[in-house]
């Protein structure tokens, strides 16, 4: 694989956020649903019954979470592409020097930027409200939880790689921004199995486990970001038809 | 008369396409087209909606592949493997200029800079707007543009990279006259600065004042020459003459002039299909005053590239319904 240019890559990433910006209905789509499933886990921790030493229902709150990262980029993946062929800008877009995989990469990472900083965030100010409000068993039940909160950390940004890179192939092979959003958003949920169980204690959250479900999670992001650039026909995004040689 | 150099030192074409086919499954979108494009040469594609030109300028851009024949663009062959190495070398403005209306003018031209790998492209962007007097416009969001000045945009965008090949793909379509008229003077000033240009349109008059030569395409190529070349190939020559009153016996003054082929009477003139223009008009005239007619006026018979556009596209119509 060719090296990818910075120049090119760096240029749809600015593109990209100032684009998004811009888009009012994009930023209410980004932040309406991380707010909502932030108040779950926050009433559940802040203002439920006093928990009793070795209680994980705190742990069901997390998960809610761990969606956040899922379905944050799911508007922008569905975006990527279709949008761009629906405002027009595809074409022009295609018949510049960029590659594929550049295309690919620099979509991906500008929507991974506003996602892994709002899934973040979130995390962020529920783990504070729990240190500063929650009850002490709650507040020390999740602290303690060291290899699920790695977890937590470790999986957001490859749990909104598999999520971004799926819903892009759906953009790239969806006529339509809904349809692909829809078919994106089902996609992404098949990793998120691994996580759930995990964090019921059904796979147990050692740091070993959490390790080897990164590395499976990371392998299948690269096999997914593959076949989206081996998905991403031009002829076909330009034209509605597949390309066939002599 | 210029004298043509040795084949052996003449430049390259820009542009060498020779049979080339695309077929999308049973529908043929242009068929076993063969032409070539000098260097700084403006070049116009013809032909009526769904002849193919658009699919043309998406081939030879990379965009799209080729079912069979091959093309060399800007000096590089047509090939899946070289179409990053085509597209750097080329610009293409299509029929829409598709620019992001969220973002600025300048905005717009620096992602077009990085898409192309120019680093420091502050001046180039400064002499593209330049180019298209947008210098002082570089901060307006596009969706506040006229259709007129978004053209003018994507123009400058397309000069960006300095490419050796300018496709332009309807360049003027929707525009209204005064925004056509802007970017024909841009047109003509990228001639001016020896730019290739490969101008598909389906605007006669447009094509006819702008380019060197012509190609007609309805999905095979009809022709390809200069304009003035396409008439001579399907027009006879003809003197038109317009006389105060009908003559009455115009056998008898026409038939008697050798380089009088025939005539007819049309529209209240009189045309003669003649073998020289130059020599038959004073002979006419002669004739003319001997038979005693008064002469309006006596001319050389113009057919506009629309009578040679119709003319061929006509013969299409009617070999398809035969």
């Amino acid at each position: 694989m060719k090296a990818l240019d910075g120049t090119r890559v760096g240029a749809v990433i600015r593109k990209e956020l100032t684009e998004f910006r811009r888009k009012r209905s994009i930023v209410v789509a980004m932040l309406v649903l991380p707010a909502i499933f932030l108040i779950e886990p926050i009433l559940t921790v802040l203002l439920g019954p006093h928990a009793s030493v070795g209680d994980q229902s705190y742990r069901i709150p997390i998960l809610l979470l761990i969606l956040i990262p899922v379905i944050t980029p799911s508007t922008l993946a569905a975006y990527s592409v279709a949008g761009e062929r629906e405002q027009g800008t595809l074409e022009p877009l295609l018949t510049t020097p960029i590659r594929t995989e550049e295309f690919i990469v620099a979509k991906a990472a500008a929507i991974m930027i506003p996602t892994l900083g709002l899934s973040y965030l979130v995390f962020g100010f529920f783990l504070a409200l729990v240190r500063l409000f929650s009850d002490p068993v709650i507040a020390a039940g999740i602290f303690n939880e060291g290899p699920l909160l790695l977890a937590l950390f470790l999986f957001t940004p490859l749990l909104a790689g598999w999520a971004i890179v799926v819903g892009m192939a759906m953009s790239v092979s969806a006529g339509e921004i809904r349809v692909a959003q829809q078919l994106g958003m089902v996609a992404s949920f098949p990793p998120l199995g691994i996580v759930i169980l995990m964090v019921l204690g059904v796979i147990q959250p050692t740091i070993t486990a959490a390790i080897v479900f990164a590395v499976v999670l990371l392998v299948a992001d690269l096999l997914a970001l593959r076949l989206t650039s081996g998905l991403f026909d031009r002829e076909r995004l330009v034209t509605g038809a597949r390309a066939v040689r002599a | 008369m210029p004298v043509e150099a040795p084949e052996a030192q003449r430049p390259a074409p820009a542009l060498v396409v020779d049979r080339l086919t695309k077929r999308f499954g049973e529908r043929t979108a242009f068929n076993d087209v063969s032409f070539e494009v000098a260097h700084g040469e403006v070049f116009g594609f013809l032909g009526p909606n769904g002849a193919g030109k658009t699919t043309t300028v998406r081939t030879l851009g990379t965009l799209i592949a080729p079912t069979t024949g091959s093309a060399t663009v800007a000096g590089v062959p047509l090939t899946a493997e070289n179409g990053v190495e085509i597209r750097r070398r080329i610009a293409i403005m299509p029929e829409a200029p598709g620019l992001y209306l969220r973002l600025t003018v300048l905005e717009n031209m620096r992602f077009a800079a990085g898409l192309y790998g120019l680093r420091h492209a502050e001046p180039r962007i400064e002499a593209a707007l330049d180019a298209v007097n947008l210098s002082d416009r570089a901060g307006d969001l596009c969706g506040g543009l006229s259709k007129g000045l978004r053209q003018r945009v994507a123009v400058a965008r397309a000069l960006l990279s300095d490419p050796r090949i300018l496709f332009l793909d309807e360049p003027t379509a929707g525009l209204d006259p005064v925004a056509a008229l802007e970017v024909h003077s841009l047109i003509s000033e990228l001639r001016g600065r020896g730019v290739t240009i490969f101008l598909t349109t389906h605007r006669l008059d447009e094509a006819e004042k702008l380019c060197d030569r012509v190609a007609i395409l309805n999905t095979t190529l009809r022709s390809v020459g200069r304009p003035a070349q396409l008439r001579a190939q399907l027009f006879q020559n003809a003197l038109a003459v317009r006389t105060r009153t009908a003559l009455t016996d115009p056998d008898a003054v026409f038939i008697g002039i050798a380089s009088v082929q025939s005539w007819r009477h049309e529209g209240g003139s009189y045309v003669l299909t003649v073998t020289d223009p130059e020599r038959a008009a004073p002979e006419v005239t002669r004739a003319l005053v001997g038979a005693g007619a008064d002469v309006l006026s006596i001319s050389e018979a113009q057919h506009s590239l629309e009578d040679v556009y119709l003319q061929l596209v006509d013969d299409d119509v009617e070999a398809r319904q035969r």
